[in-house]
């Protein structure tokens, strides 16, 4: 039996009858995730757990002992004293850490091209970007390095990446999971979520994260995995279709390939209903204000005094992102760029709350285009910002989104995103669940001939 | 004719003694702590750490602020105040700006001439302090132990003319602390720091405009980092002069940041305008807005002392005792209880509150010892002694020498010394009732007069 091919339900199953030891399934991960790391470069710190579910936690969440970098040379050194509170609960769940994943620079970037240790490869083809920021998470797990792993998504660094990898990755609801211990980039858009290698994973995982934290004011609610709920079918579900994420500059096959997504579902007894997101061409520009205004006061910490390098040792996409935030939050230009950014979120929230009234879920494509070549778009910070169209609007709402595996484009994966009003997980991830069990796409695995892996760093 | 009129304003940063810090649980309690042992990943600014509300803190900014007078805000939320500096570990203060706890209060003051002026309190928000820095020889050595301690920043309108003013707004806002129990508002420790703006404004008595119309000058000094009350008044009566001055001469003065050179007794500029920081504030995304519903307020104000001013006006009404003696007796909260539960029990036994009001202030009562209770029975015993009569005394003095003919005879021949002996006697006698200086009196009176 191929372990590492099996998905955390099935592992668990497995572990349950005594088909493998713990120990046979960290021996079997740490096996593989050294053979293919050098060549996908999944990981910034690799460890040897020998019991406990093997799985992988995204650099920007702090570990204590296990130097956490964020993807940056200015925390090279940093060994944090603390657990984030995912890390910890995950731990009270067995888990044991296999490495923190490669990830942008604070996770900033939509292609993992801005880490400070080298690109991570996407392993259907190393030539092309993973996606980002959670490049490793998704890497990691679409090459069955570990069991699943944990993400960050400010602005789409989950289900973006998960979407160009092929494996499913959800964004929470805004508060759903603690931040403590989150690197902070965008603190009132930063959501941390599962990346893993089927639906019943991503729930059963998300229980396991989720819930009020009394080291996160902005932290409450709950959720609770339930196979019969999740198993529950979509008829008469009302799912929501908007122009807003179908129309221009979506690729050409990713569209077909949405839209075959979309009529299965209503194969599957859901109704497809049109909505309006009138605002969401604002929020692409709202976004970048926010987020690096945040980020610019975030980042002021790392002057190099109580740990850490020097202040120079920034690359310079997150540079960038604090000369734009610090720009928009000074005087004469606040009411203009921060103040007016923070009406358009209201707007933008306004717009899905709208929408829900006439649907439970809205469908969409979770990027514009499959993974692009690496190094394509990196000189043109602009280009890249708008591959996060479809996905930012949820993080500026803080709603809850997943990408599910929705087939192929030119050989690549294609993520279907579905999105729902704060709180929906259980719809979300039910929605999810049917979907992915009436089609085969998650059983697809990119075929990892390790002679053909050449690293090109 | 031209009028030099000097224009202050005060921001007042107080440190509150709750045990925790505002925003993490560590001890608050720094003070000649071995340094960075109150710390966590939280007031070090670690990445990853988040702040937390100390519900405790924002109680006592509300009960200052409602103390002052000041309306409490329904909602109210933290921002961040963005600057560099090494004691700063976040390099960003949360403080609150655009939404503060309490706005608009007033406080009554005095000033050189015994006019009462009213101060206007613009607001009074809640905020952190920052870790504190040594510099030893080359080195600078931070301790974070301070980091993260809840301040109360009381900032008022530009209402001050004069020092003296200062003076008495700084000492009763000291002692509106001290009975809040807020905070031990002790200014050698760093407990309440004074930050003062000061300007001249120059208007001409020609002009027939009121106090209130006279625009405000287009420029204001700020007094900083000057961590002694003392150099604080020295530092604005300096600015006066200094400003007055330069105004006479016709010169423009600026927009600038001013420290205080104990050494040279003269201000010296530490920034111009050019330079100040753009704090780029902004809300802080860690900390929701929160309401403050008015059971809680209403609670707070229910745990709220009577205050020094209320307090006097009622020892005057109720006790009868002048107002400057009612002032004395309720500079600290301590002394103006000891006095009542004494002018309680001296009603019950007839002894004026004027009385103990006098013994208190006259005389040095110590209040750790002798409880208001032993007071009373002292002063009881003292009017309950009954007095001897002139005759009673004489005739106790006669059978005294009459019963001891001897050390009479002794004394005739001029050993005075056992004129003691006689008066024990005497007292003895009339079982204490008797006044030793009388009785001495009498003794000699008799005793010569037989000789």
């Amino acid at each position: 039996m191929d372990i590492t091919s099996l998905t955390l339900t099935q592992t668990l199953n497995n572990l349950k009858n005594k088909v493998f030891s713990e120990e046979e399934l960290n021996k079997a991960y740490v096996e593989r995730a050294k053979a293919l790391n050098p060549a996908l470069n999944v990981y910034i710190s690799l460890l040897e757990p020998y019991k406990g579910l093997p799985m992988a936690i995204k650099d920007v969440l702090v570990t204590k002992d296990i130097r956490t970098t964020a993807g940056s040379k200015i925390l090279e050194d940093f060994v944090p004293p603390y657990d984030a509170t995912v890390v910890n609960r995950l731990l009270n769940n067995n888990i044991s850490i296999i490495g923190k994943t490669n990830c942008d620079e604070f996770a900033m970037g939509s292609s993992g091209e801005n880490s400070a240790y080298g690109d991570t490869k996407n392993p259907w083809n190393p030539d092309k970007v993973p996606g980002g920021s959670s490049s490793g998470s998704a890497a990691g797990v679409a090459a069955d390095t570990c069991l699943f792993a944990l993400g960050t998504d400010t602005g789409g660094s989950i289900r973006q990446p998960a979407s160009l990898c092929g494996v499913v990755g959800l964004k929470s609801t805004y508060g759903l999971v603690s931040r403590w211990g989150l690197i902070a980039y965008g603190s009132s858009l930063d959501t941390i979520g599962p990346i893993t290698k089927s639906v019943e994973d991503a729930s059963i995982v998300l229980s396991w994260i989720a819930g009020e934290d009394n080291k996160d004011s902005t932290c409450s609610g709950s959720y609770k995995h339930d196979e019969n709920k999740l198993k529950k079918g979509i008829k008469d579900l009302k799912i929501g279709v908007t122009r807003a994420h179908m129309g221009e500059g979506l690729d050409e096959g990713v569209r077909r390939t949405i839209q075959t997504a979309l009529n299965k579902l209503e194969d599957l007894g859901a109704n497809l209903v049109e909505v309006d997101l009138p605002h969401s061409k604002y929020a692409l520009a709202a976004y970048y204000i926010l987020a690096t205004s945040e980020a610019s006061s975030n980042l002021a910490r790392y002057d190099g005094i109580r740990f850490g390098g020097e202040r120079e040792l920034f690359g310079d996409e997150v540079k960038r992102r604090i000369m734009l935030g610090t720009f928009s939050l000074s005087v004469g230009y606040y009411n203009d760029y921060f103040a007016k950014a923070a009406k358009v979120r209201r707007l933008i929230t306004q717009d899905f709350q709208k929408a829900f009234e006439k649907c439970d879920v809205i469908a969409s494509p979770v990027s514009p285009t499959v993974a692009w070549d690496r190094g394509a778009n990196i000189k043109d910070p602009l280009a890249m910002y708008l591959l996060d169209i479809y996905t930012i609007t949820a993080n500026l709402a803080g709603i809850p989104g997943i990408s599910v595996p929705a087939g192929f484009s030119e050989k690549l994966p294609v993520g279907l995103q579905l999105l729902g009003p704060h709180w929906s997980e259980e719809t979300l991830l039910r929605v999810a669940y049917n979907y992915e069990q009436a089609t085969d796409w998650h059983n697809q695995k990119p075929e990892l001939n390790f002679e053909n892996l050449v690293i090109k760093n | 004719m031209n009028i030099y009129e000097p224009i202050i304003g005060l921001e007042v940063h107080v440190e509150l003694n709750t045990s925790a810090k505002m925003f993490c649980s560590c001890s608050a309690d720094y003070f000649g702590k071995t340094p960075n042992t109150h710390t966590c990943p939280v007031c070090l600014g670690l990445p990853g750490a988040l702040p937390l509300i100390n519900k405790k803190a924002l109680e006592s900014c509300i009960k200052v602020g409602l103390a002052l007078g000041c309306k409490v805000s329904n909602t109210s939320r933290f921002e961040r105040k963005n600057y560099f500096y090494p004691d700063l570990p976040k390099g960003y203060q949360i403080s609150q700006y655009r939404w503060p706890l309490c706005v608009g209060g007033k406080m009554e003051v005095t000033d050189k001439n015994g006019n009462t002026n009213s101060i206007r309190i613009n607001r009074v928000h809640q905020e952190e302090d920052t870790g504190k820095m040594s510099h030893i020889g080359s080195v600078t050595r931070i301790d974070f132990n301070r980091s993260g301690v809840p301040l109360v920043e009381i900032v008022t309108e530009p209402d001050f003319r004069d020092t003296e003013s200062i003076r008495d707004y700084a000492k009763k806002l000291q002692q509106i602390m001290r009975y809040l129990k807020v905070s031990n508002a002790d200014m050698e420790k760093g407990d309440m720091r004074l930050e003062a703006n000061v300007s001249v404004r120059k208007f001409s008595t020609n002009y027939d405009l009121q106090p209130t119309t006279r625009p405000l000058p287009p420029y204001r000094v700020e007094l900083k980092n000057i961590n002694s009350f003392r150099f604080m008044v020295a530092a604005v009566e300096y600015e006066i002069k200094r400003q007055t001055e330069a105004l006479e001469r016709g010169e423009r003065l600026i927009q600038e940041t001013r420290g205080w050179d104990e050494d040279k007794k003269q201000t010296y500029v530490q920034r111009v305008k050019e330079e100040a920081n753009d704090y780029r504030y902004f809300p802080d995304p860690d900390l929701p807005q929160f309401d403050t519903d008015n059971t809680w307020i209403s609670t707070l104000k229910d745990q709220m002392p009577e205050l020094p001013e209320e307090k006097t006006a009622r020892f005057v009404a109720q006790y009868g005792i002048a107002e400057p003696n009612a002032k004395i007796l309720t500079d600290t909260k301590e002394i103006g209880d000891y006095f009542e539960e004494a002018a309680r029990l001296a009603t019950e036994f007839r002894i004026n509150p004027d009385k103990i009001a006098n013994i208190l202030i006259n005389k040095r009562i110590d209040r750790d010892k002798i409880l208001p209770a032993n007071l009373i029975k002292i002063l009881k015993e003292e009017t309950d002694k009954p007095v001897l009569s002139d005759e009673e005394l004489e005739k106790a003095v006669r059978d005294t020498i009459k019963e001891n003919p001897k050390v009479a005879e002794d004394y005739k021949k001029g050993k005075e010394t056992v004129l003691q002996f006689l008066v024990g006697q005497v007292m003895a006698k009339t079982h204490g009732q008797a006044d030793p200086k009388e009785t001495t009196k009498k003794l000699i009176d008799f005793l010569q007069r037989n000789r």
